[in-house]
């Protein structure tokens, strides 16, 4: 359907793409210059070409982050999706609860992220946080500042209570769409809960889950606010991710050019897995 | 296979504490023979929903009892009661070929393997779907899809009834009366009690041999589609059935005879004498007709409708339909009508009388 | 307003919607466009609300070029299928929407909102939010907000498909009453033949893109001017077969013939089409006897329908009263020749 075209609109554009030209396009532009030239500051450059890319991804550092990275991303995928999906299934469609447990679901998204992370940092704390003092007191050797494994531990947590809750609002949209008539139907066909949730339930949730899958990633993959604040990246570099990583190149070691070079394989990752990850959906829909 | 009954069946939806309940269905009793097939028919809001989801088990009544072959299913939910419905839009599992829906009830229930084989291309063969068992339910087409609905109905052996929810509403019109004759050629074959609800005349009056007339929760006639249309019980069933519906004019009765505005009326359904209450006489349009010493009308308008044509009359504010052969020539001076005796209905207070007291 | 639609066609990709189109609405008049889903009838219409551009050709209203003009610029209502009203309004809100819009006095809009909520039996509705009214009254809501603007062409789109039939009966009595006295030019689209016949006044026949004829309805009901106008307008089916015509005799097939009609005398002989429609072919009577293979019967109280297999050829028999048949059973029906409609090889209506 095409309507009667009215190209005024696009005036109205203008201004949003010079701010967005300003913000983004332009810093973009930067650190691709940046990431083919070596400085010293002063804006004196010396070309490099793709030096800093292979030295990239050569470095024994960047496979570590990268790794480390992929773990974390794998974990939260795993423990989100299914949770998220298992508590959009039993909150009430009906009734007076609804508005009670979709507050109480949208509490985690509202709080600034940093604040996140210092809130879990005291928490976890192993003499005076909550967590940390009950978990000891029951005999359980934690200590996140010291530990790797329960550095680890408590950062995923952290980000299931903060971002299970996207899964849950996702899934619930999705299945509040769902008419009736179809759960009347598997009644009267005797189907079981699991058959329920098998052939009418996910089915019908499959585009709002891949929009939760593709944006848990997105923001997994990049995350940096909640785990700085909580562990520093540490003890020593065990939770240090990628994005972590890439400032402390950036910012601690002033290496503007490396530090360029990885900024942008890294938005090229996310980019290219993303791109394959929305195709391989796509294309069993069509199917 | 079951009989069904419904005793003193009332049913108000979710009222608020210290409100006085509205209700959707109000004082139904009705049975539903073995291996009949029933029409639901009324417009929307009416409480045929209701109560079809009542029959099923998909609502509770607020009082009274639903009975199936005398045991008393009224707290039974709907896997125990052995139904089967098609709803209004089409219900398939989309990620299932149609062999699977098919299959899907029977094995829910943990039958063998080799009878469901059986059982579903035999079901698949009566429904014309034979061909397409192996495609995935979501590609096919509205009545296909509807199709697949009723035979997941059919392909248990164990079911009592099946009800239909208007379920051509998705069809396009034009193949509407093909799924309309499957559903009764399957009636036949295969003699399950089915209960169709609708608000379309034609559906319903050619597939029930019975059909339940609600008007406002409460069921106003049941009757074969000849009964309903040459004798209504109520003045609802003579309006909301033929098209156009029934003329209702007023009337007053004198010594026994009804008169439509000083003239006398012949009815087949003459009162006893004495009866008073709201009178009013009741005749279709196709028994009205130009008659030299009727009773004189102002011509409105006049609708050729190729088969028949409708003329609009009016005497003295009422308005009066004639149905006409196509061809007839409109008096254009001093129109007069007179109304077939063997077809004028007396009616107190909207219902038929019937000589006896009411 | 008079509408003018000058050699419109409409392109969308490779296929092509609507073929070269010309048409006159008169002003004033009750028009129907009459065709299937997807005979276009929704494309022509949009094209004339100026919400779709037409590929080539021109929109006219009264004598001006309007095609590039957007709809919110042109005096233009439209009804949809789907009772469409502003959901957080009242009624009386969405009646009054069109008339905010364009700066009316609020006193005047109080009483303009008043009288045609009258008209349209809304008036206890007024204070109520459209998801509290029945589908009938969220349509009339809708008519109403289409009637107050007092555009001068009124756009309905299959607007009673939605609903009852016996509340179709009603509102389809009421709507050329309520549109004859604002002078706007209507057109209404449906899929009914039997709505075009109770609407009256112009009916277009449209099939797959193409308007196929337009005239007075009654005119392009009893002559259509080509087979496929009357296969539009013709609900059961009309019935076709091909006949042969041999000096004053017509023949069907070797056991069925007969005499050929006075007026199709001077005809050369060869093929043509009969149509006779589903009412002319009745299990009684005189005429011309064919006999049939019963398919379907279907019986509705007062009328029975039935499908038949006549020489190869796909008929329905439409006859007033209970006829049972069992199926397969071979069944009598009677024609009468005169009242057939014939149609030479290229199918255009042989005229008296």
């Amino acid at each position: 359907m095409n309507k009667t075209l009215n190209q005024r609109a696009w005036w109205l554009v203008l201004p949003v793409l010079l701010l967005v030209a300003f913000n983004a396009f332009i810093p973009l532009m930067t650190v691709v210059n940046y990431s083919l030239q070596e400085t010293f500051g002063d804006n004196v450059f010396f070309w490099e070409g793709l030096t800093w890319f292979e030295s990239v991804l050569k470095s024994e550092r960047f496979h570590a982050a990268f790794l480390r990275q992929l773990l974390f991303t794998a974990m939260i995928l795993a423990i989100e999706v299914p949770l998220g999906i298992a508590v959009a299934l039993t909150m009430p469609r009906r009734g007076p609860w609804v508005s009670v447990c979709l507050v109480l679901m949208a509490l985690p998204l509202l709080i600034p992220w940093n604040v996140v992370g210092a809130m879990w940092n005291i928490f976890a704390l192993p003499d005076i946080g909550l967590l940390g003092y009950t978990l000891n007191s029951m005999g359980i050797d934690y200590n996140f500042t010291q530990q790797p494994v329960s550095a680890w531990m408590t950062t995923v947590v952290m980000d299931v209570w903060h971002w299970t809750s996207l899964v849950v609002l996702l899934c619930y949209a999705g299945l509040c769409s769902i008419p009736d008539a179809y759960y009347q139907a598997a009644r009267i066909d005797g189907a079981s809960g699991w058959a329920v949730f098998r052939y009418i339930q996910l089915p019908k949730m499959k585009r709002v889950l891949t929009i939760a899958i593709l944006l848990r990633f997105m923001d997994s993959f990049m995350i940096y606010t909640e785990p700085f604040v909580l562990t520093g990246g540490g003890p020593g570099n065990t939770t240090t991710f990628l994005s972590i990583d890439l400032v402390k190149i950036a910012l601690g070691q002033f290496d503007l050019g490396p530090a360029a070079a990885m900024s942008i394989i890294y938005f090229m990752v996310v980019l290219l897995i993303c791109w394959a990850f929305y195709t391989v959906m796509m294309r069993n829909e069509e199917r | 296979m079951a009989r069904i009954e419904l005793k003193g069946v009332r049913h108000a939806y979710w009222t608020a504490p210290g409100q006085q309940p509205v209700y959707a269905v109000q004082e139904v009793n009705q049975v539903w023979e073995d291996g009949g097939a029933y029409a639901l028919l009324g417009p929307s809001g009416c409480g045929k929903t209701t109560l079809l989801n009542i029959i099923s088990g998909l609502l509770t009544p607020t009082d009274g009892t639903v009975q199936f072959d005398g045991q008393d299913v009224t707290q039974r939910p709907t896997t125990e009661r052995h139904i089967a419905q098609v709803f209004q839009f089409p219900v398939v599992y989309d990620t299932m070929t149609v062999f699977d829906n098919l299959a899907f009830p029977l094995r829910n229930r943990g039958a063998p393997e080799s009878h469901i084989a059986e059982r579903v291309r035999q079901i698949a063969e009566m429904l014309d779907l034979e061909n397409s068992l192996k495609n995935r339910a979501s590609g096919l087409t509205a009545d296909g899809k509807q199709k697949i609905s009723l035979g997941r109905g059919l392909v248990r052996s164990d079911v009592n009834v099946i009800m239909f929810d208007e379920p051509l509403t998705v069809i396009d019109p034009h193949l509407k009366w093909l799924l309309r004759s499957k559903l009764k050629e399957l009636h036949q074959q295969i003699g399950v009690t089915m209960i169709y609800v609708t608000h379309d005349q034609t559906e319903a009056l050619t597939f029930a041999d019975d059909v339940v007339v609600m008007h406002e929760g409460t069921i106003v006639q049941v009757g074969t589609p000849v009964e309903l249309f040459s004798r209504p019980n109520h003045t609802f069933v003579g309006h909301f059935i033929g098209s156009p519906g029934m003329n209702v004019l007023p009337c007053q009765l004198e010594n026994g005879t009804a008169f439509y505005h000083g003239h006398a009326v012949d009815v087949s359904n003459p009162a006893p004498s004495g009866l008073d209450g709201k009178m009013e006489i009741g005749v279709r349009p196709e028994f009205v007709r130009f008659a030299a010493d009727g009773i004189p009308v102002r011509v409105e308008k006049v609708d050729d409708l190729g088969r028949f044509q409708i003329v609009t009359v009016n005497h003295d504010g009422d308005i009066i339909r004639l149905v006409v052969e196509e061809g007839l020539e409109i008096p254009s001076e001093d129109p007069r009508i007179g109304f077939d005796p063997d077809n004028t209905l007396l009616y107190r207070d909207d219902w038929i009388v019937d000589g006896v007291a009411q | 307003m008079a509408i003018e639609l000058r050699g419109v066609t409409k392109r969308v990709g490779g296929e092509i919607h609507i073929y070269e189109t010309s048409l006159a609405l008169e002003r004033g008049g009750f028009n129907v466009l009459l065709g299937t889903t997807q005979s276009g009838k929704t494309t022509l219409m949009r094209i004339m609300a100026g919400l779709e551009k037409p590929t080539t050709g021109e929109v006219w209203f009264d004598g001006e070029n309007v095609t590039g003009i957007p709809v919110q610029n042109r005096s233009v209502a439209m009804v949809y299928q789907a009772f469409i009203n502003y959901p957080s309004f009242t009624v009386f809100d969405n009646i009054a929407s069109p008339l905010k819009v364009a700066g009316t006095r609020k006193s005047e809009i109080t009483a303009r909102v008043r009288d045609i909520a009258e008209l349209l039996k809304l008036s206890p509705m007024l204070d109520r939010l459209p998801n509290e009214l029945s589908g009938g009254q969220q349509q009339r809501t809708a008519l109403a907000r289409a009637l107050v603007k007092g555009a001068d062409l009124v756009l309905l789109d299959e607007p009673l498909a939605n609903l009852d039939y016996k509340l179709r009966e009603e509102l389809r009595d009421e709507l050329p009453k309520l549109f004859a006295d604002t002078g706007a030019t209507v057109v209404y689209a449906t899929s009914e033949p039997l709505e075009a016949l109770m609407l009256a006044g112009h009916t277009a026949t449209l099939a797959a893109g193409r308007v196929v004829q337009f005239g007075k309805t009654a005119e392009v009901y009893r002559s259509p001017a080509t087979l496929e106008s009357a296969r539009v307008f013709s609900d059961p089916p009309i019935n076709t077969a091909s006949v042969e015509k041999r000096g004053d005799s017509i023949h069907l097939s070797e056991l069925v013939s007969w005499k050929t009609p006075e007026r199709l005398a001077s005809l050369q002989d060869g093929r043509y089409v009969i149509g006779i429609r589903p009412y002319h072919l009745l299990p009684f009577g005189t005429g011309v006897k064919v006999v049939g293979v019963v398919q379907i019967a279907e019986l509705s109280g007062s009328e029975s329908i039935v499908r038949l297999m006549v020489e190869g050829n796909n008929w329905v028999s439409e006859a007033h009263g209970m006829h049972a048949y069992e199926i397969g059973a071979h069944a009598e029906f009677h024609f009468d020749p005169d009242r057939c409609l014939y149609f030479d090889a290229d199918q255009n209506l042989i005229r008296a």
